[in-house]
């Protein structure tokens, strides 16, 4: 067992310190929540700094600790967020990277790592959110073409992606599993209507997805036809199992921060409150350990991240709206005012245990893929 | 950063486990059950003997040489079984009381917190316990005593092995849960089909994952607060599992027959040994004013 870096990590993380130092006091104003195409923007231009300076495919290394050395060090320089790049970065990318041909990963590979283009999620459906398999997203065959005909929904930055990552049923004859396909989508494709929907945090974070005849070459099919079940697995695993890590480092972040203002304003000396904060510095001091451990594993097997991010995923959703239960305590009835820092964050934290398959969903994942116990109804 | 066990790791992890399955085994546990307060000499030899007292005694001195690392492993199996006796201090006196590192001598210690566990048992009581007062302790398996007006701080690998036992009692409720889960039946079906008991059995893994991820790091790095972060998730762990695990066993774990009880007792009293709850929060809440947090 060993966390030190090594050389190699070491001389990567200095030199990445060294950067962010220089570039981080250059970079343009953060846009306001609501701007979106202000925040595609931002962004894009972010991911384009990192592809400029060699930064830009640190998550898909191969080295664990170079890219636990990256969430780490961003965060803690307070470096943007993936934001509009998280699903293309974090789990569409690696999912080509990994099923894709190399057409494929030509295609849309590099336009992602130089910040050029936006993807969106479109998985859930009205009646398939948690049984995800029950989608009814229609495609069929014309010509070199699939046409696809359904709606989507609950699908984040779709009002600013150009390329979907599309589950849609191309056997409705087969078992639910079976008849599935995973499909790269263009957004600007005639007969998509992308309508906002407005989250209990007030903003347009994601909408509803209508696909009228829409057209998709076949070229644009990831894995086979009917087998895009097992492609959404690879999909799924990396959403869960690796997406969510650089945040803990933004919830140790603010935990210091939280107990830095409860001292400013005199909570600091409840003993409750306190020991919380406490509390909540062992749960993210342990995620992120749990972090390096499910990473070094997953390394050592060779290959994709495992269930074990249903594990972590269970564990950090919880902590983090645990987290800013706290910070409106230790805010008191400033908490009320959505103008306040973590009052937002605290709104937005509540779908953590529903966004990425919610927390029943993963008990179920950890009982029976983890520890066999017999599936059920 | 390579944060897994090496094949060393594993086979001394392996070798502990073998030995205890061996000599502690479950019909082992139920008649330490039956005759309380007393200790077995020959077991606490042969653990002696495969080198668990001085697992970190350096080889000059007769010892195994390696790390705080395995010696949590060991400690973690140790938990698992259930192992009774003054674990702990008796490897802390490893090199200090003559015979300890060999498991010849039995030795006691008071807890910063006042309690002191085997003390009539063992052969060295390392501190002052005048007006020791002895307690019928819920444990079974470990007679205490209190002793009036002690404390010291807290010795941070006292806190981490206790972790460390902790970890390897929350891992034995998982593994009992789960094996009741799959065998018994209600409604027509093994009751680990149903969601409830199957949501109860994933938190149990949950939390010790969580706690394991916690021990090994503090292991490694042994810093005072990653220890204090261990503890706190390993107590919630050993306590929160044997509770959910009692659940999972239904009427069946509320008898004395039934060793969820045994691993709950257990883990209580490890979270009154010192450097648990209160104490551990406040040193991680004064680390976040340090800048710790970050
Ligand atoms: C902020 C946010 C962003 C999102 N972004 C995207 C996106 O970009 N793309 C996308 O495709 N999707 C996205 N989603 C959708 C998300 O994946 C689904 O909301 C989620 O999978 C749950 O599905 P559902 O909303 O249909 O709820 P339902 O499946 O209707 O569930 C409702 C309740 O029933 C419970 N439940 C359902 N089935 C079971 C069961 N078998 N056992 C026990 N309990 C059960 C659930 O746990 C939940 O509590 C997003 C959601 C949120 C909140």
């Amino acid at each position: 067992m060993d966390l030190a870096d090594s050389p190699e990590d070491a001389e990567f993380r200095a030199r990445l310190r060294e950067w962010l130092g220089k570039v981080l006091p250059t970079l343009p104003p953060k846009p306001s929540p609501d701007d979106w195409p202000g925040r595609r923007a931002y962004d894009l231009g972010w991911q384009r700094t990192l592809y400029d300076a060699g930064y830009a495919d640190v998550h898909w290394q191969a080295s664990p600790g170079v890219r636990l050395i990256f969430l780490e060090e961003t965060e803690k320089a307070g470096a943007p967020y993936v934001g509009a790049g998280f699903v293309g970065l974090l789990h569409a990318g690696p999912t080509i990277a990994a099923e894709g041909t190399a057409e494929q990963r030509a295609r849309w590979l590099p336009p992602i790592l130089r910040g050029e283009e936006v993807w969106c999620q479109g998985f859930s459906e009205p009646d398939a959110g948690s049984d995800l398999a029950a989608l009814r997203t229609r495609a069929w065959r014309d010509g070199d073409d699939y046409v696809v005909s359904g709606s989507k929904i609950w699908t984040s930055h779709a009002e600013v992606a150009d390329w979907c990552e599309l589950l849609v049923r191309t056997d409705p004859a087969a078992p639910k599993h079976q008849g599935i396909t995973w499909l790269a989508m263009p957004m600007d494709a005639p007969g998509i209507t992308v309508r906002p929907l407005r989250t209990l945090a007030g903003s347009a974070e994601f909408a509803e997805v209508f696909l009228d005849e829409v057209r998709v070459p076949v070229t644009h099919r990831v894995g086979e036809e009917n087998d895009g079940w097992r492609v959404t697995m690879v999909t799924l695993s990396f959403e869960r199992g690796t997406a969510f890590v650089g945040e803990v480092v933004a919830c140790r972040r603010v935990l210091g921060e939280l107990a830095v203002e409860a001292r400013r304003n005199g909570r600091w000396d409840d003993p409750v409150l306190r020991r919380r904060l406490g509390a909540l510095n062992a749960e993210f001091r342990a995620l992120w350990r749990l972090t390096q451990w499910n990473v070094s594993e997953a390394e050592a097997k060779g290959g994709l991240p495992g269930v074990g991010g249903s594990v972590f995923k269970l564990r950090y959703s919880q902590a983090r709206q645990e987290l800013y239960d706290t910070a409106a305590d230790v805010l008191g009835d400033e908490s009320l005012d959505t103008d306040r820092p973590w009052v937002h964050d605290r709104l937005s934290s509540l779908s953590y245990t529903i966004a990425a398959g919610t927390s029943q969903i993963q008990r179920n994942i950890v009982a029976e893929r983890i520890l066999g116990l017999p599936k059920g109804r | 950063m390579r944060f897994r066990l090496t094949e060393d790791q594993r086979a001394l992890r392996d070798g502990v486990r073998g030995l205890l399955a061996r000599r502690f085994d479950r019909a082992a546990l139920r008649a330490a059950v039956d005759r309380p307060g007393r200790l077995d000499r020959a077991l606490w030899r042969e653990l002696g003997a495969a080198g668990f007292f001085a697992l970190r005694l350096p080889e000059a001195d007769g010892g195994v040489g390696l790390g705080l690392p395995e010696t949590v492993l060991a400690f973690e199996e140790a938990g698992r079984a259930l192992l009774p006796g003054p674990l702990v201090a008796t490897h802390l006196a490893a090199g200090r009381v003559p015979g300890a590192a060999e498991g010849e001598t039995v030795v006691a210690a008071v807890d910063a917190g006042g309690l002191v566990e085997w003390l009539t048992e063992a052969d060295v009581v390392c501190g002052e316990v005048g007006g020791a007062v002895p307690l019928r302790s819920v444990d079974p398996l470990t007679p205490l005593h209190r002793v009036p007006g002690a404390s010291a701080a807290a010795d941070p690998v006292a806190v981490l092995l206790t972790a460390a036992e902790q970890l390897g009692t929350a891992t034995r409720a998982c593994e009992l849960a789960v094996q009741h889960a799959r065998a018994r039946e209600q409604f027509g079906q093994p009751i680990g089909a149903f969601q409830a008991v199957k949501h109860l059995c994933a938190e149990l893994l949950v939390r010790v994952e969580v706690a394991r991820a916690a021990v090994y790091a503090a292991a490694v790095t042994a810093d005072p607060v990653d220890i204090a972060a261990a503890r706190l998730l390993a107590d919630e762990a050993a306590v929160g599992g044997a509770r959910d695990c009692l659940q999972v066993h239904g009427g069946m774990g509320f008898t004395w027959e039934a060793d969820v009880h045994l691993l709950l007792k257990r883990a209580w009293l490890r979270t009154r040994r010192a450097g648990g709850g209160t104490e551990s929060e406040e040193l991680l809440a004064a680390d976040l004013l340090s800048g710790g947090g970050r």
